[in-house]
């Protein structure tokens, strides 16, 4: 524990990490969201 | 003769060690001060500060104790292999947390998921930072999971990584999860005008049909599960709760799940997370830094989602509130409850309720998908 160069490289190596992450989140996201769009469209509640 | 009487005395004592299983001791209290006089998440911290006295009780039976040349495992050790060690008791609980969500909120207006992913930024913004302390990638990604404002999320990712400090950061997230009321709303403050606070959004529920909310649950599932395989136990018992509820022909099995359940795994997760509140590993820098950064993280989901949302303001026509977008962390439903709250004060008849509770929920699925995400970039 505590702050090294070689820490630094490790901060680096999950800079790229950081924008998958959100990246992989929005994309399951949005395919949720036109899940859910059709979900509703399809069966409409009488 | 006292030695022999009192192990207490015995020339096998370790006083180094004394001094701080008696800052433990007073940790465990302050723990059942917070539950039981601010109704601070009782039902799990209360259980943590005791066990977290148990624990640090010097020869204490509730661990693995050596009597001649014999180890026997204690009840607490036991209990923490039985059900933590293998995310068990996290799984079970989280039947139990499907069971009790209502996705219509979210299901009547969907674009609400897009807060609940928004405030999941906490996490991997957390995950670099972390990274800059712990070298080991696997420790740095389970103290980001803290952000994911979700107890049983943090326990099965920390557990799944194999991560040194699960004590400390299943006592940050418990604890953060706790604070909700006290971390959010001045951070809200700080990054929103009053003319943003007082935004007022009309709520026209939209029925949903039994039909998509059976087929939601199972959905969810399959979708999360193709894009990460490891979240399937994590996401799979969050939607077998949810479709025990839904499906309209297991009540009983519904609010067993709901009651029963939930209160027995709830007792015993607490009291078995103390395991890894023995001082010597938890008295340690790490553990403060840990908690430091737990609390980054749900900082920055916050952030994340109230900016989200101002980001969305600029190109929509309907304003949204954007402390709706704090709502999306997984801290359901304190976190829809504070902004509904916040939005009440700023103007008597703003009901934010609905729109906070749809965030929240969609919160609830983003952290087991976040949760996997982390998992799969870690681990691949």
């Amino acid at each position: 524990m505590g702050f090294s160069p070689e820490n630094f490289d490790n901060f680096l190596q999950t800079l790229p990490m950081m924008g998958m992450g959100m990246g992989g989140i929005l994309a399951v996201t949005l395919i949720l969201i036109g899940v859910m769009v059709l979900l509703t469209k399809i069966f409409k509640e009488k | 003769m006292l030695e022999a009487l009192i192990p207490l005395f015995s020339s096998s004592m370790d006083w180094n060690l004394f001094p701080k299983q008696v800052i433990m001791w007073v940790i465990g209290g302050i723990l059942i001060y917070l539950a039981i006089k601010k109704d601070m998440e009782p039902a799990l911290l209360l259980p943590m500060g005791f066990g977290a006295i148990l624990v640090n009780l010097p020869f204490s039976g509730a661990l693995s104790t050596t009597t001649e040349g014999v180890t026997e495992p204690g009840v607490i050790e036991t209990l923490f292999n039985a059900g933590i060690a293998n995310e068990l008791f996290p799984l079970l609980l989280f039947i139990g947390i499907g069971a009790m969500i209502d996705f219509s909120p979210l299901l009547s207006n969907p674009k609400m998921m897009l807060f609940g992913a928004a405030a999941q930024f906490g996490i991997f913004f957390t995950l670099s930072l972390s990274s800059l302390f712990f070298p080991d990638l696997k420790d740095a990604a389970s103290i980001s999971i803290i952000g994911a404002a979700d107890g049983p999320t943090s326990i099965f990712v920390a557990n799944v990584l194999n991560s040194q400090y699960t004590g400390a950061i299943m006592v940050a997230a418990y604890s953060y999860m706790a604070l909700v009321p006290i971390i959010q709303p001045p951070v809200i403050r700080l990054i929103t005008t009053k003319k943003e606070r007082r935004i007022r959004m009309d709520y026209h529920a939209r029925p949903v049909s039994k039909t998509a909310k059976i087929l939601f649950p199972v959905i969810v599932t399959m979708v999360v599960g193709l894009v990460s395989p490891k979240s399937v136990a994590l996401v799979g018992f969050l939607m077998f709760g949810n479709l025990i509820r839904e499906c309209g022909v297991l009540n009983a099995l519904s609010e067993t799940a709901q009651k029963e359940l939930a209160n027995l795994i709830t007792l015993l997760l607490g009291i078995t997370i103390s395991f890894k509140m023995q001082a010597e590993s938890f008295l340690a820098w790490d553990t403060l830094l840990i908690m430091g950064l737990g609390l980054i993280a749900f900082i920055f989901d916050t952030v994340g989602g109230v900016l989200f949302a101002k980001v969305l303001n600029i190109f929509s026509k309907h304003k949204v509130n954007p402390m709706i977008g704090a709502a999306g962390i997984s801290a359901f439903p304190m976190s829809a409850r504070v902004v509904h709250k916040m939005g009440l004060k700023e103007d008597p008849e703003n009901f934010l309720l609905m729109h906070a509770v749809g965030a929240n929920v969609s919160g609830q699925v983003a952290s087991v998908i976040a949760g996997g995400l982390v998992l799969n970039m870690i681990l691949h």
